[in-house]
């Protein structure tokens, strides 16, 4: 089979790594890398907030995505709100009213699972600035070959080969899908074998010491 | 003692010992810890620490200020507007300074406060609901060193490295006092200040609280050696 990876299984995550506070200017910031795909983040806040975008009860959250070449366009700013949402859920923005938070990714290289690598980069930049949370989260891509095999933390090789790509991002305390993305087509059955073989890696990865297995984390 | 004391704590963890109220009847949380519904959440990532009787708080790595009532702080004037100073401590809005905070400040004898000023204060207001608030004075008038503060270097670093220099285990500031003469104010908003007598020993001082940050104490004591020799010579 041609799409076989080198590095591990088809149903084996590709080897991650991350650094925090690696720049001095943010007041968070980390850097995460899924394979040869890696992104860097950096987190602004509580700060000083525009008075259009003040909130009474709540601090506001800002998502920039910086693609590698070129201009941000519209499909960057589809992932921005997405990356927001999932922010919003998990950070407590109701303890700092009237401030903004801002989140800057920086797209390094993109060799596959963007969207999954950017949402672990923005939970470990969070949790570098020191952010209230609710808890953390896992992002997890996994992609369908036209013959419907499960492929997770696909390449862009793969990805291009694909008949679907399915993102899922779980949340740490009851491992449940908190954001959802998905493209190409499916059946509803593959959908949810999709979710369980994500679950699993999303879990592991999540995981506190206070747990038992603990890998992102360190 | 509950588990986990002195131990990595992560947003999301529930703290169970904590939860049981018949094992701490008079719970404090203090930052990092919050109740949500019957259960102690962890909502910072941190190290958890205890002291006695009953208070629980994590100490975490962050270099944006939140506001603190009661604790000292460094900032500096931004603008005079009627009869308050703007003062920028590093948080997300500015401080306000009223001019009758001052020691011996009257409507009349109205203090010396040019923009640009730094002002060792303490916080009086600290809500996240209303503007921070400092004053210059104790609750009996006396500036009891607080006040605007003149000559010398200012230099920022993270909140932990304020708190680790603050706490009564840090010999660091002692050491260096034995070598060098200095005056110092530090304050809890990640905002250092040194004098000292010459430029030489100023820049000494800041590079050694700089990189005192996730040293042991044996560490900082090799290093002031290493300092104070490097001085003389």
């Amino acid at each position: 089979m041609t799409s076989q990876r080198a590095d591990c299984g088809n149903l084996e995550l590709r080897s991650q790594s991350c650094e925090q506070n690696l720049l001095s200017r943010p007041d968070g910031s980390a850097t995460y890398c899924q394979g040869d795909t890696s992104v860097i983040v950096a987190v602004y806040g509580p700060a000083e907030v525009k008075q259009s975008k003040e909130f009474l009860d709540k601090a506001t959250l800002e998502v920039i995505f910086k693609p590698k070449v070129g201009i941000p366009g519209c499909s960057e700013k589809f992932q921005e709100r997405l990356i927001r949402n999932t922010c919003e859920t998990i950070v407590l923005t109701a303890l700092h009213p009237r401030s903004s938070i801002n989140i800057i990714i920086q797209v390094m290289h993109n060799a596959g699972s963007l969207l999954s690598c950017c949402v672990n980069s923005t939970c470990m930049a969070l949790l570098d600035a020191g952010l209230p949370m609710s808890c953390l989260v896992a992002a997890v891509t996994c992609s369908l070959s036209c013959d419907g095999d499960i492929i997770l933390d696909p390449t862009s090789q793969q990805e291009k080969e694909a008949k679907a790509i399915l993102t899922f991002v779980f949340e740490s305390r009851d491992n449940e899908i908190i954001t959802s993305n998905t493209h190409g087509i499916y059946s509803i059955k593959q959908y949810y074998s999709c979710v369980e073989a994500c679950r699993k890696y999303g879990f592991v990865s999540c995981q506190s010491p206070l747990g038992t297995t603990n890998t992102v984390e360190q | 003692m509950a588990a986990h004391v002195n131990e990595v704590v992560l947003p999301g963890d529930i703290l169970q010992e904590l939860s049981d109220s018949e094992q701490y009847p008079k719970l404090r949380l203090g930052p990092g810890l919050r109740i949500d519904v019957d259960n102690v959440v962890v909502c910072k990532c941190g190290i958890l620490r205890f002291r006695e009787p009953s208070v629980f708080w994590v100490d975490t790595h962050q270099k944006r200020y939140v506001p603190v009532k009661g604790e000292n702080i460094l900032g500096i004037v931004i603008s005079k507007a009627g009869d308050v100073f703007k003062v920028d401590i590093g948080s997300s809005e500015m401080a306000t300074l009223s001019y009758l905070a001052f020691e011996g400040a009257t409507k009349r004898n109205r203090p010396n406060v040019q923009i640009g000023d730094l002002i060792y204060g303490k916080l009086l207001v600290a809500n996240k609901d209303m503007e921070p608030e400092i004053v210059c004075i104790d609750s009996t008038g006396r500036s009891s060193g607080l006040g605007v503060i003149s000559g010398g270097f200012m230099f920022k670093c993270s909140l932990g490295l304020v708190r680790k220099i603050v706490s009564p285990d840090c010999q660091l500031m002692k050491l260096l006092g034995k070598h060098m003469p200095y005056e110092t104010a530090v304050g809890l908003n990640g905002r250092i200040w040194i004098k000292a007598k010459t430029l030489s020993h100023t820049i000494a001082i800041s590079n050694a609280v700089c990189c005192a940050e996730y040293m042991s104490k044996k560490q900082t004591e090799v290093m002031v050696k290493q300092i104070v020799s490097s001085q003389w010579t």
